[in-house]
């Protein structure tokens, strides 16, 4: 499912928009967008001039009357089969993550007397019903084999399920009731285990149902940038209304007839139908893109605000660092031998089965079952102790009753302390010096005797200072979130090449600097997954919740993200920078194509009663039919050559805002001006020969 | 270099080192810095505020601004009538010129009201001296109304959260006293040296050459001149304006007369940049007016200094360029020069008769009209060219991927409404009123032949000039255009009193309504607003919004006689 990668136009989906594009013709639908609505009335009158010019030719030939006619149709189809094209692939994407649970059997709980009932084996009753049927609040039953029906959330058992569906990762992840890892999909698969669920959203109401009502339409609200720009355009609609309108008696002053044909041409050439047209595609298509970045948003404008983000609040592990620890050095206090520290704390981690512990025993390079362990007892690791171990019985490991211990530096040193033992100094400095470099040091003891550190580094993704540097250059500042202390923090940030770091970071410090960057006018993103992050997410201008985390969560957030990939942040931010850019440099350029086209059209309109008016035709077109046919064709195809554009939008570089201004300027200002002309007249040299 | 041209570049050079200087005096009376006419002013100062039982510390919203602005406006308009209406029994009035009919005290009063000076009547004959002078006085009140709403809306530029502005009479006075007051003094010196009448006594007798007795007006004619150039009123105290020998008897004084109508709308711009610190953001204004007024100045001078086509096939000699409707003493490339200069400014006065121009520096006249915002009127200009920065911000700030954002201050739909419906006003207005007048004509041509000596695209030409300049609040004219009527008095009547002040109100509501959102600091994804590139962004937003928009127009006027000449 990851960034399938489909083709722009999928043979069904184009038949389903061009279906669509006639549907949309409505004047109803139409009415949403003012500058196509204003392109469908002059249809609508050159209908009746051309069923006129049947019987009158005081308007023109019928034959150039009908291609007008028809020109204009063809302009408001493409239009509408822009809108219709996004509004499709989006609901094939969406569809496609529906489609896996519409129809999955539900293992519904029957309850009774507000108990569940169960058969004399202690198994649940439960009856089965269709998902769809399924109601909030409702519990279900799943277990290996099953499709989980409805999202949800875990209130009994753990299993591990299969996520594919969804995320197009294959490894499995592990459910449990409770905690922040207890929210299930719907249309995923359990593999192992069972667990009861309890339905958090009615059908049609779950974020991928939210996401796909807005995707065709019928919820789609105008996010306020695009209500300005519809604005905008509407003025430019009227400015045009007004040049066309009061060329009428202009015209009759300087005696020059000029038909209805050539003022509608010329009206619907000057208003911006090109991004008029294609502005709604423009919006489907940003939800649609994240959406391919299995990212759901729960509006299109959570996608434009990920594009103003200032700031970025990142958690250290699993984002700037792969998820775990790992050792990298031995340091034995001096008088220990290296080989006997070694032996030490191999046995310690033989059943120490974290990361860490197994990142200890590679770095060891001894194979651990060379020891002749033996009724040894392994102590695990607790909040309490904050150390674990093993006990050796006498005769072992050339000693008697050796107890060794590796856990944080001040446990191991109340550890010892408490036995009479001194904390010696050389290991206080290396801790030190460890924690300054960025690693966590791990204190070692025998037999409450201080035997060496161990230091473990975290390991920085590789490439995350490239994405970091990328940020910066978007102008955002990125603030890495870890429990770690104030000391490693700053060494893993520094050399992450993040701007800023919460050490030591409890959730409300989160909440606290989220506020306080908003107080000063920044926006801010986070990603989150458990509840603790709830408030903090609420809080955010954009909230991405990974879809492992808690229903609370989610629920917080104002985007899912599906593969639970902190990094998505960076490409959510894009997407939306690309969304508004792709209606900046389209309008533009729509509005620099006027200039050709008043070229193109003012001197066809005069030139028959003022024939030294030739001098302002500069293309030299062929005739001022010819001249104006050209303009309006090239007005109408300029559309769906715009069209993959629009759907894949205008690509963003992180060059800095003026450099980027200057670059599409360019592109699309310039470009704009010169393109028509070339268009016009090239349409021109073919037109002329039939006209 | 032809010493014409190099006369040019001097009065450019002139007014932009002055305006330098100016402008940063402008910033410190804006910012209350202390300056050196201090201890003259501040007891004036205090004297109105005491008179008029005003609080100059009360600061204001901007709704409350656009309330001052309107009570000082409709306070003058009433007493301005009333001397208009009065002239013949009130003193200083040693010519015994009768008082105005009440319709062309109306019609004279909005025209001065809304910065415009166009002038149905001759200052000669139709008004006493009391009347002019309550002309000069509104041509101080209506600078001043512009320059101190510009300072208001450059409060509200600033880099913060605020709803009040600081307040409006105090810009408004400090405004007169220490900006237009002891500069107008200062040109009005210069121009009794070289022969500006200043006095009260009524009309001198002369024998002329031929012997004939003469009657020359006199009145205080040096002191109008000055504040008429300086504050982009543009109303003359003689009917042919600039053009008569005593209100600008000299290339000196046509070197002063030019400067003073820069002089004001470029220091502006400067002040701008003092007052908020951005010297680069001036800069960026200042480079985009100034590339567009030398659009349209460089054709018109070169135009003017052709000839004209139609004498050349005659094989008439032209050396001086076109002079038909131009002073001798000035030539064609300053009178050219001047033309550009009162018209992209919405001054009005003239040094020679636009309508006698050749026709592309006719069509460039009109589009400093239309544009109205290459410099433009004192205040208003800055105004108008802010209207632009919000659109131009608002498309810009999508191309860079970011909800647009201006000094700091997000730009959503009410602001691109506003700034919208403020840019429509103008082709609206223009293209409108051109429409009525083109429909009146056309369905009856015998009835309204009156209006129209050159019928034709000349003709047309007239009447897109005259709403152009009523639109434009600029005075001036296609004098060739019968516009003595009831239709063209309603009109542009109606015209200049929309065209003055709703500009005024649109962009003060935009900068009110900027100026109380939160305020964002600058990142490196944000649009920067003092770059070429985004000056290059304005000036395509200007010449495709509001010069585009009349190229239907000006095909069927200027640009047909051109092609046809």
């Amino acid at each position: 499912m990851t960034n399938k990668k489909t083709g722009l136009f999928q043979k069904d989906l184009v038949q389903e928009a061009l279906r669509e594009s006639f549907v949309k013709l409505n004047p109803k639908i139409m009415f949403r967008n003012p500058v196509m609505f204003t392109v469908e009335l002059g249809t609508f009158i050159m209908l009746i001039v051309t069923l006129y010019s049947l019987v009158s030719d005081s308007q023109g030939s019928f034959g150039y009357n009908f291609m007008i006619f028809l020109l204009l149709l063809l302009t408001l189809l493409f239009a509408n089969f822009a809108e219709a094209i996004a509004e499709a692939r989006g609901k094939a994407q969406a569809n496609s993550l529906r489609k896996t649970r519409e129809e999955t059997p539900a293992k519904k709980l029957i309850i009774d007397n507000g108990q569940w009932k169960k058969e004399p084996n202690h198994n649940y009753q439960f009856s089965i019903v269709n998902s769809s049927l399924l109601k909030k609040g409702d519990l279900f039953f799943c277990e290996a084999g099953d499709t989980i029906p409805s999202d949800g959330e875990i209130v009994e058992g753990l299993a591990t399920i299969d996520e594919s569906a969804i995320t197009g990762e294959s490894a499995p992840v592990i459910r449990e009731a409770g905690g922040d890892k207890s929210s299930v999909t719907g249309g995923t698969k359990v593999l192992s285990d069972s667990i009861m669920v309890k339905v958090t959203a009615e059908q049609g109401e779950s974020f991928l149902d939210k996401m796909i009502a807005l995707v065709e339409g019928a919820s789609r609200q105008k996010s306020p940038n695009e209500i300005a720009l519809t604005i905008l355009l509407a003025g430019f609609t009227l400015v045009f209304i007004i040049v066309t309108v009061t060329l009428k008696p202009f015209a009759d002053y300087a005696n020059t007839p000029i038909t209805i044909a050539a003022y509608i041409s010329l009206f619907v050439c000057l208003i911006p139908t090109t991004i008029g047209g294609l502005l709604s595609a423009i919006g489907i298509a940003g939800m649609d893109r994240a959406l391919r970045a299995n990212v759901i948003t729960k509006s299109g404008k959570a996608v434009e605000t990920a594009g103003d983000i200032d700031v970025l609040l990142l958690d250290k592990t699993g984002t700037i660092t792969i998820g775990n620890r790992k050792a990298t050095h031995f340091y034995p206090v001096s008088g220990i031998d290296e080989k006997h520290f070694i032996k030490s704390i191999v046995l310690s981690s033989i059943a120490d089965e974290t990361p860490e512990g197994k990142s200890i025993i590679e770095l060891s390079k001894v194979d651990p079952l060379s020891y002749q362990v033996k009724e040894a007892r392994y102590i695990k690791f607790t909040a309490e102790t904050r150390s674990s171990g093993i006990d050796l019985p006498s005769g072992q490991a050339g000693s008697i009753n050796t107890r060794i211990r590796k856990g944080a530096a001040d446990a191991i040193k109340t550890l010892c302390e408490n036995a009479g033992n001194p904390f010696p100094k050389e290991t206080a400095e290396r801790v030190t010096q460890i924690s300054s470099n960025g690693g966590t040091p791990l204190v070692v003891s025998e037999n409450e005797k201080v035997i060496g550190v161990i230091e473990l580094q975290d390991i920085i993704k590789p490439g995350i200072q490239e994405r970091f540097e990328r940020l910066r250059k978007m102008g955002i500042k990125t603030v890495m979130v870890t429990g770690d202390n104030p000391l490693t923090a700053k060494f893993i940030a520094e050399k992450a090449g993040v701007d800023d770091f919460i050490a030591e970071a409890k959730p409300e410090d989160k909440m606290n600097y989220i506020k306080k960057e908003q107080e000063q006018g920044r926006l801010v993103a986070m990603m989150g997954d458990g509840t603790n992050d709830a408030p903090a997410l609420a809080q955010a201008d954009v909230g991405v919740a990974m879809n492992s985390g808690t229903q609370a969560a989610k629920e917080a957030g104002n985007m899912v993200d599906l593969d639970n990939d902190p990094t998505k942040l960076i490409e959510v931010v894009e997407i939306g920078k690309q969304l508004l850019m792709t209606r900046g440099t389209l309008t533009t350029f729509s509005i620099a194509n006027d200039v050709a086209k008043y070229f193109a059209i003012i001197p066809a309109l005069f030139i028959v009663a003022i024939p030294s008016l030739q001098g302002l035709n500069i293309m030299n077109l062929g005739s001022p039919e010819s001249a104006i046919l050209s303009a309006v064709i090239f007005n109408a195809i300029i559309i769906p050559m715009l069209i993959p554009l629009a759907l894949k939008g205008v690509a963003y570089k992180p060059i800095g805002a003026s450099a980027l201004l200057r670059r599409n300027l360019f592109i699309y200002g310039l470009g704009g001006v010169i393109v028509p002309f070339i268009g016009i007249k090239l349409i021109d040299l073919f037109v002329s020969v039939f006209v | 270099m032809n010493t014409e041209i190099l006369g040019v570049i001097f009065m450019y050079a002139t007014v932009v080192s002055m305006a330098i200087p100016l402008g940063r005096y402008i910033g410190k009376i804006f910012n209350y810095e202390n300056t050196w006419l201090d201890k003259i002013f501040h007891p004036l100062d205090n004297l109105f505020f005491k008179l008029s039982g005003i609080d100059p510390s009360n600061e204001m919203n901007w709704k409350e601004h656009l309330a001052a602005l309107f009570t000082i406006n409709a306070f003058w308009f009433v007493i301005s009538l009333f001397v208009l209406t009065n002239m013949s029994w009130l003193p200083l009035n040693p010519d015994s010129n009768p008082s105005m009919s009440w319709d062309l005290a109306f019609n004279t009063s909005v025209s001065f009201v809304s910065n415009t000076n166009l002038q149905h009547y001759s200052g000669e004959t139709g008004l006493s001296y009391m009347g002019q002078l309550i002309l000069m006085l509104w041509q101080f009140i209506s600078a001043a109304t512009g320059i101190a709403i510009c300072a208001v809306v450059f409060n509200a530029m600033k880099e913060r959260t605020a709803d009040k502005l600081g307040n409006f009479y105090s810009y408004f006075v400090r405004t007169c006293t220490r900006i237009l007051l002891p500069i107008a003094f200062v040109g009005a010196i210069i121009l009794v040296f070289n022969g500006t009448p200043m006095t009260f006594e009524g009309k001198d007798t002369i024998t002329t050459l031929e012997g004939v007795e003469q009657q020359v007006s006199r009145g205080p004619a040096a002191a109008f001149i000055p504040i008429k150039q300086l504050g982009t009123n543009g109303g003359g105290y003689y009917g042919p304006n600039s053009t008569n020998p005593m209100e600008n008897p000299n290339y000196l004084t046509n070197i002063l007369e030019t400067v003073f109508i820069f002089l004001i709308p470029i220091a502006l711009i400067f002040a701008m940049g003092y007052v908020l610190n951005r010297r680069k953001l001036a800069l960026m204004v200042y480079g985009v007016m100034t590339a567009g007024f030398l659009c349209l100045v460089i054709p018109s001078i070169y135009f003017e200094m052709q000839g004209n086509p139609a004498l050349v096939e005659m094989g008439i000699a032209q050396d001086m360029g076109s002079m038909e409707g131009k002073e001798v003493r000035f030539g064609s490339a300053a009178s050219a020069y001047w033309a550009i200069n009162t018209t992209s400014t919405s001054n009005g006065s003239v040094n020679a008769m636009h309508d006698s121009m050749t026709p592309l520096t006719g069509m460039f006249a009109m589009l400093g009209m239309m544009i109205n915002c290459f410099y433009g009127g004192v205040g208003v200009g800055f105004i108008n060219f802010y209207v632009f920065i919000i659109l131009a911000v608002f498309i810009g700030g999508l191309m860079v991927g970011r909800t647009p954002e201006f000094l700091g201050k997000k730009v959503e739909a009410k602001e691109v409404k506003i700034a919208m419906m403020i840019a429509l006003l103008h082709p609206l207005m223009i293209l409108g009123g051109t429409a009525t007048a083109s429909f009146l004509y056309a369905s009856n041509p015998e009835a309204y032949a009156e209006w129209l000596n050159n019928p034709g695209a000349h003709g047309f030409g007239e009447f897109l000039y005259e709403f152009s300049s009523s639109a434009a609040n600029n005075g001036s004219g296609f004098e060739g255009l019968g516009d003595d009527t009831p239709f063209w008095n309603i009109t542009t009547g109606l015209v200049m009193l929309l065209g003055r002040y709703l500009p005024i109100i649109g962009p003060v509501a935009i900068a009110g309504i900027l100026a109380s959102k939160k305020y964002v600091p600058e990142s490196a994804g944000t649009l920067k607003t003092d770059t070429p590139t985004f000056g290059i962004l304005v000036f395509a937003v200007i010449a495709i919004l509001a010069a585009l928009a009349f190229f239907p127009a000006l095909t069927l006027g200027p640009l047909s006689e051109y092609f046809s000449l």
